[in-house]
């Protein structure tokens, strides 16, 4: 940097020292919230002790990494975390694309209303709030239970001790959640869609199905792929509230609820094993932040406008 | 003018006949059916929740629950008064974090959304992307909770504020609103007319911005009022628990006698049979009841919030 350079950047910090005061209450935020945790991921490389802190604790190289492949758990939480968030990705944009086209065929504008804000509403749950729901829907004396299998003479299942069911009771409970979100977001774009195309096909005697087909799903394709892409991002991490409060943090359903994000927390707040779960915090941050470039690089190439930088 | 009047009636009338052609009365009456199945699905679970809450223990635990209270009692609610105690605090907390939170996060994200979204200003790129990239990288658990329990922020209410006050997705939105909505030259005229930068981003942006500050302030009501994740991991004081907190440790001890939640002198003042039933969904009422009551008035802005975050300006 040159003199000129120099003093232009410091008549700037003169002439906008307002703007860089107001900004400084958020920046203060950011540096203490997120930017100094990042430079913690160094403790993946440490044997973290209390009385010696973050900086000063020894290094061990890889040590904790070693523990981390050594665990059957690591494994099974990294397969959880992939295989879900990718049954969420399909079943959200399915189910979502499907909702909106469908919503926006409702002619009357109220009963549409009515619809979009009634299916928003579980997204506005918090999951404690929606482990009370499935707690009386599955609850030993829950609705499914004692009202639907008992009319139906089938037994009672104690659905907080069998794992393999929450293989497509998480993904239920994901889509009750979030299908309204994505099915508003795509609406949005259905309604944007110019009505001039509808007209021209209209008058080429196209059907409703040729419409959607070719018409709805074309214009709707580019916001669809990138809040696909946006999911798959995040593929990595886990919505653990899902993942730990809907199953009441049920010990004998971890086989198929353990995900990276539940396991760090009980390595670390539950085992104190800090150098662990810093070796399983660091290895998810790394690989979530190399999927962030591919997909980020993969949205660039398919439109500019919408690549996130 | 006239013509293109005219023009837009003659477009009106034809997307009401293409609206009246589109779909024939069977597929039309099928769809809806599917939209009344779905939205049930959305509404019936509560109705559950709500009714069980009102129902006698033991009705519930011989025929199950039902969608409509066989015997309408309010001896769930009646064995929660008695230890309203721990209710009432974690009202006040979580009132006292969404308001406080609510209030400090449309302010600072303001406060930084506004030079960022200056023209004349030469750095507003460089300071959007430190923002911005907090949404790609993040340090993970471990060293964001040792940095807050070193800094002595363990059972305090800052712990449950400060990590939510700066959404990057917010800080976004308000950015792309000021720069579309205001024009810069309105900015410049002040300036020539003697304003400083406070006095205009107080009289002018903000009054400008109301339907951003209120979507933005609706969603940060909701994650504050949401917000269990940090009370888990910081909180252990007792009387720092928020309502979400509390509905959590109520379920999450199986046996409600032992989570310490009622005394058993309360227990013997309602009944010999503890309702625990009954009285976890009432729990479930009395934290998820506020939102239920408040969403019929925010949804209109709930939505609008979500399809402006969704197209990129």
């Amino acid at each position: 940097m040159n003199m000129t350079k120099l003093t232009h950047h410091i008549r700037n910090l003169v002439r906008f020292r307002i703007l860089f005061l107001m900004m400084l209450p958020a920046l203060a935020i950011v540096i203490f919230n997120n930017y100094i945790p990042m430079f913690g991921v160094i403790l993946a490389f440490k044997n973290y002790n209390f009385s010696d802190g973050i900086w000063g604790s020894p290094w061990v190289g890889w040590e904790n990494f070693k523990y981390l492949v050594q665990t059957d758990v690591a494994w099974t939480a990294t397969r959880n975390t992939i295989a879900y968030n990718a049954v969420f990705i399909i079943l959200n944009t399915a189910g979502a694309v499907a909702l909106s086209i469908g919503l926006n065929e409702v002619r009357r504008s109220k009963l549409k209303k009515t619809f979009q804000s009634t299916l928003l509403f579980p997204h506005f749950l918090s999951y404690v709030a929606i482990s009370y729901i499935l707690y009386a829907l599955l609850g030993q004396a829950g609705f499914i239970n004692l009202s639907v299998f008992k009319s139906l003479g089938l037994d009672p299942v104690s659905w907080y001790s069998d794992a393999d069911r929450w293989f497509y009771i998480l993904p239920i409970v994901n889509t009750w959640k979030h299908i309204g979100y994505f099915a508003v977001v795509y609406l949005a774009a259905i309604v944007s869609i110019d009505t001039e195309y509808y007209e021209a096909a209209l008058i080429d005697g196209a059907s409703k199905w040729k419409q959607t087909l070719h018409i709805t799903l074309p214009m709707l394709a580019p916001v669809v792929i990138v809040m696909v892409l946006l999911q798959i991002s995040r593929i990595f991490n886990a919505d653990f509230g899902l993942f730990y409060q809907a199953p009441l943090n049920s010990g004998s359903l971890l086989p198929a609820t353990e995900v990276i994000d539940t396991f760090v927390y009980r390595n670390f707040l539950l085992n104190g094993n800090v150098g662990m779960s810093a070796a399983a915090g660091f290895y998810q941050a790394t690989v979530g932040f190399v999927l962030v470039l591919v997909t980020n690089f993969i949205v660039r190439r398919f439109s500019k406008e919408n690549a996130l930088f | 003018m006239e013509e293109v009047v005219r023009s837009k009636t003659v477009l009106k009338q034809k997307t009401k006949r293409w609206d009246a052609n589109a779909m024939s009365p069977v597929s039309y009456g099928v769809l809806i059916t599917v939209l009344v199945l779905a939205s049930l699905a959305c509404i019936l679970p509560l109705l559950l929740v709500v009714s069980v809450s009102f129902s006698d223990e033991g009705h519930i635990l011989r025929d199950g629950y039902k969608l409509f209270p066989e015997a309408f009692t309010l001896d769930a609610y009646r064995f929660l008064v008695d230890d309203w105690g721990k209710i009432s605090t974690g009202y006040s907390i979580s009132i006292i974090i969404t308001v406080a939170g609510t209030f400090l996060s449309l302010l600072i994200t303001s406060l930084f959304a506004y030079p960022v979204s200056r023209p004349d200003f030469p750095y507003r790129n460089q300071f959007s992307f430190i923002v911005f990239f907090t949404m790609l990288f993040g340090g993970g658990l471990v060293p964001w909770y040792l940095l807050y329990s070193q800094a002595g922020l363990k059972d305090t209410l800052l712990a449950l504020i400060i990590p939510h006050l700066v959404v990057p997705f917010n800080v976004i939105i308000m950015r792309i609103f000021f720069s579309n909505t205001i024009p810069h030259a309105l900015i410049e005229s002040a300036k020539i007319d003697g304003a400083g930068e406070f006095r205009i981003y107080a009289r002018i942006i903000l009054p400008l911005s109301l339907p951003v500050l209120a979507t933005i302030g609706l969603f940060q009501m909701l994650v504050y009022w949401n917000d269990w994740f940090t009370s888990l991991i910081f909180i252990n004081n007792e009387k720092l628990v928020n309502l979400q907190y509390l509905m959590y440790k109520v379920i999450s001890d199986l046996n409600y006698i032992n989570s310490g939640f009622a005394d058993t002198q309360a227990i013997n003042a309602v009944s010999k049979t503890l309702p625990s039933e009954t009285v976890r969904m009432a729990m479930a009422v009395i934290g998820i009841g506020p939102i239920i009551l408040v969403y019929p008035f925010l949804q209109k802005y709930l939505i609008k919030g979500l399809t402006v975050g969704s197209v990129k300006g």
